[in-house]
């Protein structure tokens, strides 16, 4: 087996990538820190009484979108109810989930 | 199989997002003034669509992703630039109209010091969702096959972890990755502590050069735990046609809760060939968050090894025993960009090889209309 030095380099990083990922204390993730791009930015401001939808929505957004892919950053509010759709059949979402959804991202 | 040679190994080293894009590129060779009659009705739907806005939030969208791919296997570099559109057009309050394309361009050497140069324009898929009750969607058209969980979740470009998708990725996806027909789906229950979902299909024989399908049937369900995030799955599909032959998957996913980290695992068995697939990914939140230098870094692994009862070519696995390991490196740039390197040694009867594998993809979406 011959392996190019320049193909080491990549290797070497992803080992120290694992190494550092295995030897370093698990962070305190929280719902309320999700992971990058699991939570896409479309909210144009907080319903006052939301918060418990939005956890909800929070929730279902982690379990079933973040499940297969990460979020896009931000997208406009205009195709959030057509993002919902596509995934209503994609994911098999149930009525609840779609609804909640539909809440969490256009509260 | 389209995808090997006589020796069992793959001809063509990208066999995952845009694989099957690639067994249609040798199928098929006469096909751009289709592909463009295509998108003319694809550019017809979006504009019914955009007349029958449902609601503020239902613009028609158009996502997809942009990439740029490299691959050396043993040595020899290959190069794909490649674009993925996707489109779902909501037309009235319970019909959705979504489509995928690939178009795909390939310079692969050629032995004499030169490359070949090909390119592939091609529908994925294009169906109509029809939502006909909080348990049931009627789908109705061309549409992925949900065998497995590869071809449906993890296909496209701007989602897949590796390049390269898994050696068991045909199994059961009956040669072309698309059925044409019917499909009913939903979500059966969905109660706190676990839900269950199904899908279910029927699809007929069929030649054109866009809608390919083998007449089969098919389908999966699912169990998912949300307290454990926990999902297990099973499917099944028989092809109907020529030598009719059963095939079997079962699927493990689970994403321990409060972590970064996600197991997924699949298994296929055909009539002739079985095998798995276990892929690991991992980011770190402990330097500065997931948003930082260091959490942007996503280290991936996956295990896969392949099995065969004989040699007959039914499916597009290798003709020996195979075995996997693919080492990969992904960083999430902002502005959903993401780079994607790893290196992969197989294992195997006939050789064992290196492959080293390059690519950056830009993920799109927007609405293809300004809307209400």
């Amino acid at each position: 087996m011959t392996i190019r030095v320049k193909h080491l380099v990549p290797g070497l990083l992803m080992l120290a990538a694992i190494g550092t990922a295995v030897i370093s204390p698990r962070p305190g993730y929280t719902q309320s820190t999700p992971p990058s791009g699991s939570q896409p930015q479309v909210k144009q401001y907080k319903s006052p009484k939301g918060a418990q939808t939005e956890d909800e929505g929070q929730r279902v957004f982690a379990q079933n979108c973040s499940r297969c892919h990460n979020a896009p950053e931000s997208f406009s509010p205009r195709i959030s109810g057509t993002i919902v759709r596509h995934m209503r059949v994609r994911a098999n979402l149930s009525e609840h989930d779609v609804q909640v959804l539909l809440r969490f991202l256009n509260p | 199989m389209l995808l090997q040679n006589a020796d069992g190994q793959a001809t063509h080293p990208l066999q995952g997002p845009i694989n099957f894009a690639i067994m249609e590129l040798h199928n098929f060779t006469r096909r751009g003034a289709r592909a463009l009659r295509l998108s003319s009705l694809v550019v017809g739907i979006l504009a019914l669509g955009t007349g029958h806005l449902a609601g503020a939030q239902d613009t028609p969208l158009l996502s997809g992703g942009v990439g740029f791919f490299t691959n050396t296997p043993g040595g020899n570099t290959s190069a794909y630039p490649v674009l993925e559109p996707l489109a779902a057009v909501p037309v009235g309050p319970h019909l959705l109209i979504e489509s995928r394309a690939v178009l795909l361009e390939t310079w692969s050497p050629n032995g004499q010091g030169g490359y070949d140069h090909t390119h592939f324009i091609g529908l994925t898929y294009l169906q109509g969702d029809y939502v006909a009750s909080p348990h049931l969607t009627a789908v109705v058209g061309s549409y992925l096959l949900p065998f497995g969980t590869y071809n449906e979740r993890l296909s496209p470009i701007w989602i897949g972890n590796f390049q390269d998708g898994p050696l068991i990725a045909s199994l059961g996806l009956l040669s072309t990755g698309t059925g044409l027909g019917g499909q009913l789906r939903g979500n059966a229950i969905s109660r706190a502590k676990y839900s269950i979902d199904y899908a279910t299909w029927f699809s007929a024989r069929s030649a054109n050069s866009q809608f390919s399908a083998e007449r089969s049937f098919g389908g999966r369900s699912s169990l998912y735990l949300p307290e454990q995030r926990l999902e297990v799955g099973l499917s099944y599909d028989r092809s109907l046609q020529n030598t009719q032959e059963n095939f079997y998957g079962m699927h493990v996913w689970w994403e321990p809760k409060d972590t970064n980290f996600r197991l997924r695992s699949e298994f296929a068995r055909g009539h002739h060939p079985q095998g798995y697939w276990i892929e690991a990914d991992y980011r770190t939140a402990a330097f500065g968050g997931l948003d930082s230098f260091v959490g942007r870094f996503e280290p991936l692994f996956r295990m896969q090894q392949t099995f065969r009862r004989d040699t007959i070519v039914s499916d597009g696995l290798p003709l020996v025993n195979t075995q996997r390991a693919d080492f990969g490196l992904n960083y999430n740039l902002p502005h959903n960009v993401r780079i994607l390197t790893s290196y992969t040694r197989q294992f195997s009867s006939s050789s064992n090889e290196n492959i080293w594998e390059t690519g950056i993809v830009y993920r799109f979406l927007f609405p293809a209309w300004r809307g209400k």
